[in-house]
Formats: C-alpha cells, structure tokens, sequence
C-alpha cells in the first residue's frame, strides 16, 4: 500500500478517502442533528465557542476529502458538482444544511406538535405553540368580514356564478369565439359589477338587478341590427348609459315607493371584510383597469400631440405618487370634488382609485409591448388598407400583448398585493380583520398565528398567478 | 384639408371631455367649500401646529409650524427610503449573485427566498415584523447587550452615538481623498493609453481614503468618543435607556420590511442583468487576453449594468413610494404627520394631499428624468 498524502486528495485512494469523508461529514450532521432534535451536545466536553464551531470543521474536512474528480461513482460526482465545487461553496454548503436541521424542530413545534387546534376558546392555548383555535374561531370573520353569517351563502353564490360565466370560453363553440374578447372585455364585467355589487349587498334587490338584466338583454338584442363598424363603440357606451337611464330617470319613483319590498337584506358595504373583499376589490379592478391602462397605453404613442401629452401626464401623475395617497384622495377630497347631494359609495370610490392607479401601470407595461413590435407590422397592417382600429385590434396589440404576458402578471400581482391598503378608508379585508381580530380583549396575543394565516394565503393566491401567467407565457410563445 | 380636419376633430374632443370634467369638478369644489365655511389657500402652512412628532430629525415641537411639520415628515420619509435603500442593494445583489451560483443548496436558498418574501404584501410583512417579532423582544431592563453596546428592546434599538470633535476637519480629509482619487484615476488611464503602463491604481485609491482620514485624526486635532446608552430607571417598573442614539420599533419595522421585500426585486435584477451578457462576450473578452478581473471589470459589468441600472431605479422609487406604507404602524413620516395630523387638525384636504402628491411625484419625476438622462447616455449607439 503506498502512502497516502492527507493534503491531496487523489484518485489512487479513492476508497479510503471516501469512507474517511463520508464519515467525518456524516459525524458532523449527526452532532447538529442531536443537538437540535434531541439537545444532546456529543461534543459537549469542549468549550462552548469551540463546540458550537467543530461541526463546521469535520464537515468542511470531510467534504475536502471527498472532493475528488472523475472518480467514477456517478452520484459522487453529482455531489461535488453541485454542493462542493470549491472550499468556499463546501462551507456555504455546511451552512445551508446546519442551518435546515437546526431550524426544522423549532418551527415543527410551533405550527404542528406544540400547537393546540382543538375547542373553541382561549383556555386551550397554553402551550408553547400556534394557537390555531384562534384562526378556527375567527375563521368566519377573517373569511368575510362583519357580512351577517345567515347571508354568506350569497358571496360563495357569487362567486360560484361568476367562475361559471369566466369559464365560458373553454366551452364556446367555434362559431362564438369571435365574440369571446367582446364577451370579456364588456359584457362579463358589467354582468359582474351587477351581479356582486346587488346580489352582495342586497336591498331592493330586485329592481337593480333587473334594470341591470333589461339592459343588457335590449342592448344585446338591438346589438344585432347594428352596423359592424360601430358595434364595438355600440357595447362600450350603450348597455351602461341604457342601464343608468333606466335606473335614475324611468323608473325612478317608483324604485321609492317599492323600494321596501321584500328583497334581500340590505348589507351596508363597510360590513363586507375579510378575504372575499380582497377577492371582490382585486377582481373589479383587474377587469377595469386592464381596458383603461390599454386606452392610455395607445393614446401615449398616438399621432395626435394633445392625446399624447394627456396620456403621459396621466400616467405619469398616477406612477409618481404611492397608493396611500391615492385612496386619502379618494376618501377626504373626493367628496369635495362631487355635487353635495351625490353619493358615491366607499367601495366603489376605492374600486375607482386603484383602478386608476393600476391602469398607468398596465399602460407602461403594455406601451413596451408596443415598442416592441417592428415597425414592419404596422407597415403591412396599413398597405392591406387597414385603419387605426382594425389594424390595432387585429394585428397589432394580439401580437403585443402576448409579449407582455410576464409584465401584466406582475402588475396583477401588485394589484392583489395592494389591496390591504384599503384600510385607509376604513375597509377591512383580510389583514385589516387581522388587526381588529388582535385587537379583541378576549384574545390578545395571537397577533403571530393570525399573520401567519394570511401570509400563507397571500402566498398561495400569489405564486399560483406567477405559476399560472408563466404558463400561460410558454403557450402562447411564438417564434417571431 | 379634409385631412387637417379629421387629425384636430378627436383631439378637440378629447380636449373638450377633460376640460369639462376637470370644470364640473372645480365647480362643485367652489360650491362645497362656500358650503361648508372653508377658504381654500395655502396660509395655514405657517401657523401654529400644536401637535407633537414622537419622532424627528430636527428641531419640532408643537410650536413650530405646519411646515415646518411638513419638513419633519419629509426628512423621516427620507431618513427610510436611504437606509431601506442601501440594505435593499445589499441584499438585492448577494441574493442575485447567489440565484446564478452553480452550487445548488445555495441556489435554491436564494430562489427560496425570493418566491417567499416577493409574493406576501408588504402591509402583512410591515405588520408582521411591527406587531408580532418586534413585540417578542425583551423589556428594556431586561435586554442583554450585543457586542457590549447595542441593545436591542422592546422599546427600540439603542446604538452608541458618535461625538466628534473638529468633525468639518475629517469630512474636508475625505473629500480631499475623494478628490485626488479621482485625479489619480485621470491621469492612470492617460498613462494607459499612451504609454500602455497600467498603474496599480485600486491600491492607491483604497491607501488613501484611509490614510487621510487617519491624517486628520493625527494632525488636524479630530477625536472620536461614543456614548453609550445606560439603564436608567424611572419608576419601579419602567425603564429607559439614556444617552446614544434610539432608533424607534417602528423605524426598524418598516427599513426591514421594505428592505427584505425590494431585496426580491433589486435580485431579479440583477440576475437578469448578469445573464443578460453573452457568453460570447466573456470568451471574447478572456481570448484577447484579459484576466478574468479585467473581464468582470471592463466587459461583463459594462453590459450588465447598463440591463440593471433602470428597473433597479424604479425599485428604488418603488421603496419610496411605499414607504408611505409607514401610516400604518404610526411612523411619523409625510403621510402620516402631513396628510394625516395636519390635515385632521385644519380640515384642508385639498391643499395637504395635493402638497403630498406634488412631493412625491416631484420626487419620481425628477428621478426618472435623470433615469432617462442616463439611460440616454449608455445606450448602445446604433448606426
């Protein structure tokens, strides 16, 4: 047996160096091991500085050993490839693992094994960990806010109608595709706004909602015999102005008189809370804003100077001030800026503003899609004769669009993420309940377990629109 | 023209429909306002607060005026967005430079953290941090030291403060370094180009800005002592550390969590930035001969910066902007001694929140013009 060079590791001695390695690693993830599951300290007889830093050594001696080229053992090799290149990687690498094993028990142990689920009062949190009774109790308020628990059924029923309409156009036939981009960009939100703005907040139910149903039923109807070319200025202006008329100038008195019949119960918008107002806020203003920010979008890169220089200064206006201030302005100066017997409710006002606010952004996003495009698109879109709109909506902004897919979906993730701002205005989605909840003499001190819900659900609700708008990037990805 | 017709008609309605909705909006403004007593005008600015600010960087009581309660707010906006916007960068480049890391354990920690922290809203994680780490902290009396002269407490971070003498002396000393550091530099590259002879020019730079400040110490009568904060009791329950400098909770609270969040973004960046250059540019660049320092210095980070500068700058306005996010938690900054004390206190919505906006779109603005500026000057000039 030759001799062996401790300071080289070679392949010439590959099993010895192996089993060594292999053993002083293994030892040391065995100590951090013990010491964190079981407090044992095997090395305990050393003095503590140099105890707490021992793992390190024989972990970063072992890897040193193992550290051999082209030794032949396949999964060896991927080893040193991925967490060993170098001495500095091989520590970083220590590092990461010693900190998992050591961070593992704590946490177990305050979201599962010390953690109290059962019973339904505070007496049963005496342990060290989460007290998840509190989540379950409040499960119903943090859900839906101060909304009369007997009439929640009407916002999961919303919610229900509402993904059934949105999952129309997997079903449509071929015929009906052409319509789907009119069927969601104008009539879906309208149906929408209708639909949870009466059937949620109840009232004289009956009457809105039916206007609502009246207009969008003769709209739809007339729709037909209008010409082609103004159909689409038709569905933008006419279902919304027939909609008001009938609301405040035909039916008006008598909305009055039998605006006490039975209906629904009338719940006042500022009961509506929890995780369904984050929904409802974030689903509005996703719909409304897209339009809008598309409208700016094409008005900054327009021929006319004055429409350009109003887009940019309203897109710049809304990116350069913070949210905060936006919805103070929508809830102290509004007001001030309407005739004094006109209402607007607070959660419309706030749907308005942060629409708004998002809308420059989708412009900016949306205004980079369209640099994008080269210039010979829009060349080709004008010599087969095609006009502003034509050449916009069918060749222009389908192409640039779907390069802005990625930018869009940040901006949708901003959007949902901003909503708990609304507490501004004294609305409380699901964090504002969060803080009233924390706030409760009978369960002070649970501020850390109700965080921690709503950081988990945020998450959740935020990286499955990542996931989703990444796919949805690969599908439609075309070589250009 | 028929032609001239049809490009004025659209913009004059256009025209027409903004003017007429910024009319009605004035118009009902003017009738409130007669409605209700109040006198739109900017006067109030220099009365009398007489509302107090837990926290600031001058001078401010209730004495003072609404300005100078304006400046407050600003100065505590300010006082955030720099210190969160040096952490961010920090902690926004290792991150990014360890998501490109070929070893996986610390890839993947890195891509962990910024799928965790990007994807829960920044009002949670203010909260978080605010209502349920920070109140985890031990009492005052309670708190160890850390490093013998930190102490971190329930009630705040108490850090030693520095007391200088002659400081003007040691800040002309390190102007002067910075100064001849740059001279230096001039005349290094004059001697490349003209001699081909590369002076070691890193070396001198790093020599001087120590060794000047260290002259200043030696010669120019500079002295450096710190105060350190003491226990000192006020009753028999309550404590409160004295002398050193505080840093409120609610500061700490926010500069981490804006800091940890726009971290994300600031490595997004960066990485995007770095994978931006072409491998074909470091072969290049490493086949005429540059040494893998030079690569990184003049070719790599040429390239990746000119992809990192603007969306980072954007974070940068972004970490301003929700800095505002401070209301929430009570940090006295503009939105909430301005647009929230102030205006509670006169009633002048109109005036305070559109002096709010103006700051901090005269704040974006002016950012991005010099955003645009540079953006301008490092562009690849195509011909």
């Amino acid at each position: 047996m030759s001799k062996i060079n401790f300071l080289k590791p070679d392949k010439d001695n590959l099993t010895t160096f192996l089993y060594m390695g292999s053993f002083l690693f293994v030892i040391s993830v065995i100590d951090v091991f013990l010491n964190s599951f079981f407090s044992l300290n095997i090395t305990g007889f050393l003095p503590a500085s140099l105890s707490f830093i021992i793992p390190i050594i024989i972990g970063f001696i072992g890897l040193y050993f193992i550290r051999i080229e082209h030794s032949g053992y396949k999964f060896l090799d991927q080893v040193n490839k991925n967490i060993n290149t170098s001495n500095f990687n091989a520590i970083l690498s220590l590092l990461i693992i010693f900190i998992i094993i050591k961070s593992i028990p704590p946490i177990l142990s305050w979201f599962v094994v010390d953690a109290s689920f059962a019973g339904d009062s505070k007496d049963v949190c005496s342990g060290t960990g989460a007290c998840w009774t509190y989540i379950k109790v409040w499960f119903r308020r943090f859900m839906y806010g101060m909304y009369p628990n007997a009439e929640q059924w009407r916002i999961n029923l919303s919610f229900v109608a509402l993904a059934l309409l949105g999952s129309v156009g997997y079903f449509a036939t071929e015929k009906f595709k052409k319509y789907l981009t009119l069927y969601y960009v104008v009539i879906y939100p309208f149906i929408a706004f209708l639909f949870i703005f009466f059937f949620i907040s109840g009232g004289p139910i009956f009457f809105d909602f039916s206007y609502g149903i009246i207009a969008a039923v003769i709209s739809i109807i007339v729709g037909f015999f209008i010409p082609g070319r103004f159909k689409f200025y038709y569905f933008i202006f006419v279902p919304i102005t027939l909609y008001i008329a009938l609301k405040y100038f035909i039916f008006y008195e008598e909305l009055i008189e039998l605006g006490k019949l039975d209906g629904l119960n009338w719940v006042e918008t500022g009961a509506w809370g929890g995780l369904s107002l984050t929904f409802i806020i974030s689903f509005f203003c996703l719909i409304f804003c897209f339009p809008i920010g598309m409208a700016f979008a094409l008005g900054r890169r327009s021929d006319f100077p004055l429409i350009r220089y109003i887009s940019i200064g309203f897109i710049e206006f809304w990116r350069g001030v913070p949210l905060i201030t936006v919805l103070f302005m929508s809830a102290v100066m509004f007001p001030m800026f309407l005739p004094a017997d006109f209402f607007i409710d607070k959660l419309v006002r706030c749907i308005i503003a942060i629409s708004l606010f998002e809308a420059a952004y989708v412009a900016e996003v949306i205004r980079g899609g369209l640099q994008a495009l080269p210039r010979g698109q829009y060349e080709a879109a004008k010599s087969l004769g095609m006009g502003y709109w034509r050449m916009h909506i069918f060749v222009i902004l389908p192409q640039a669009l779907k390069l802005v897919i990625p930018g869009i979906a940040n901006t949708f993730l901003a959007l949902v993420k901003d909503t708990p701002l609304i507490f501004v205005v004294g609305l409380l989605e699901i964090v504002g309940m969060l803080n009233l909840a924390k706030t409760n003499p009978e369960w002070l001190g649970f501020a850390m377990e109700g965080y921690v819900f709503a950081a988990i659900i945020f998450w959740i609700i935020c990286y499955a629109m990542s996931k989703y708008s990444y796919n949805l990037e690969q599908k439609y990805k075309t070589e250009r | 023209m028929d032609l001239k017709l049809q490009k004025i008609i659209p913009q004059l309605i256009t025209v027409l429909v903004v003017v007429l909705v910024f009319g009605f909006f004035t118009y009902n403004a003017q009738i409130n306002m007669e409605n209700r007593g109040i006198d739109f005008g900017y006067g109030f600015l220099s009365q009398e607060s007489s509302f107090d600010v837990q926290f600031s960087l001058i001078e401010y009581d209730g004495s003072h005026s609404y300005f100078r309660a304006y400046l407050v707010g600003l100065l505590n906006t300010i006082l955030v967005s720099v210190i969160g916007i040096i952490i961010a960068t920090i902690l926004g480049v290792i991150v990014g430079v360890a998501r490109l890391s070929p070893n996986y354990l610390i890839n993947q920690f890195a891509a962990f953290y910024v799928e965790f922290f990007r994807n829960i809203p920044l009002l949670l994680q203010i909260f978080f941090w605010y209502f349920a780490a920070l109140r985890a902290l031990p009492l005052p009396q309670d708190a160890d030291a850390m490093l013998g002269v930190f102490f971190l407490t329930i009630k705040g971070l108490y850090v030693p403060a520095f007391i200088w003498e002659n400081l003007n002396v040691f800040l002309y000393s390190i102007i002067a370094a910075i100064i001849s550091i740059i001279v230096i530099r001039i005349h290094a590259r004059k001697v490349q180009e003209t001699q081909g002879k590369q002076l070691p020019v890193f070396w001198i730079s790093v020599g001087l800005i120590f060794i000047l400040p260290l002259l200043s110490f030696l010669i120019g009568g500079v002295s450096l002592s710190f105060e350190i904060p003491k226990l000192k009791q006020l009753a028999t329950t309550s404590f409160k550390y004295e002398g050193g400098i505080s840093l409120p909770p609610e500061l700490i609270a926010l500069t981490l969590s804006l800091a940890l969040y726009t971290a994300t973004f600031i490595a997004e960046c960066v990485r995007a930035g770095i994978q931006g250059v072409g491998k074909g540019q470091k072969e290049a660049a490493a086949s005429i001969g540059l040494n893998p320092n030079q690569v990184l210095k003049l070719v790599v980070m040429p390239q990746a910066l000119r992809i990192i500068i603007p969306p980072t700058t954007n974070q940068y306005l972004n970490l301003t902007k929700n800095s505002s996010l401070a209301a929430a938690i009570a940090y006295p900054d503009l939105v909430l001694v301005f647009a929230g004390t102030a205006l509670m206190q006169t009633g002048k919505a109109i005036e305070i929140v559109s002096i709010t906006m103006l700051t901090y779109l005269s704040l974006s603005i002016s950012i991005s013009i010099l955003m645009n500026w540079y953006n301008k000057k490092i562009a690849i000039k195509e011909k």
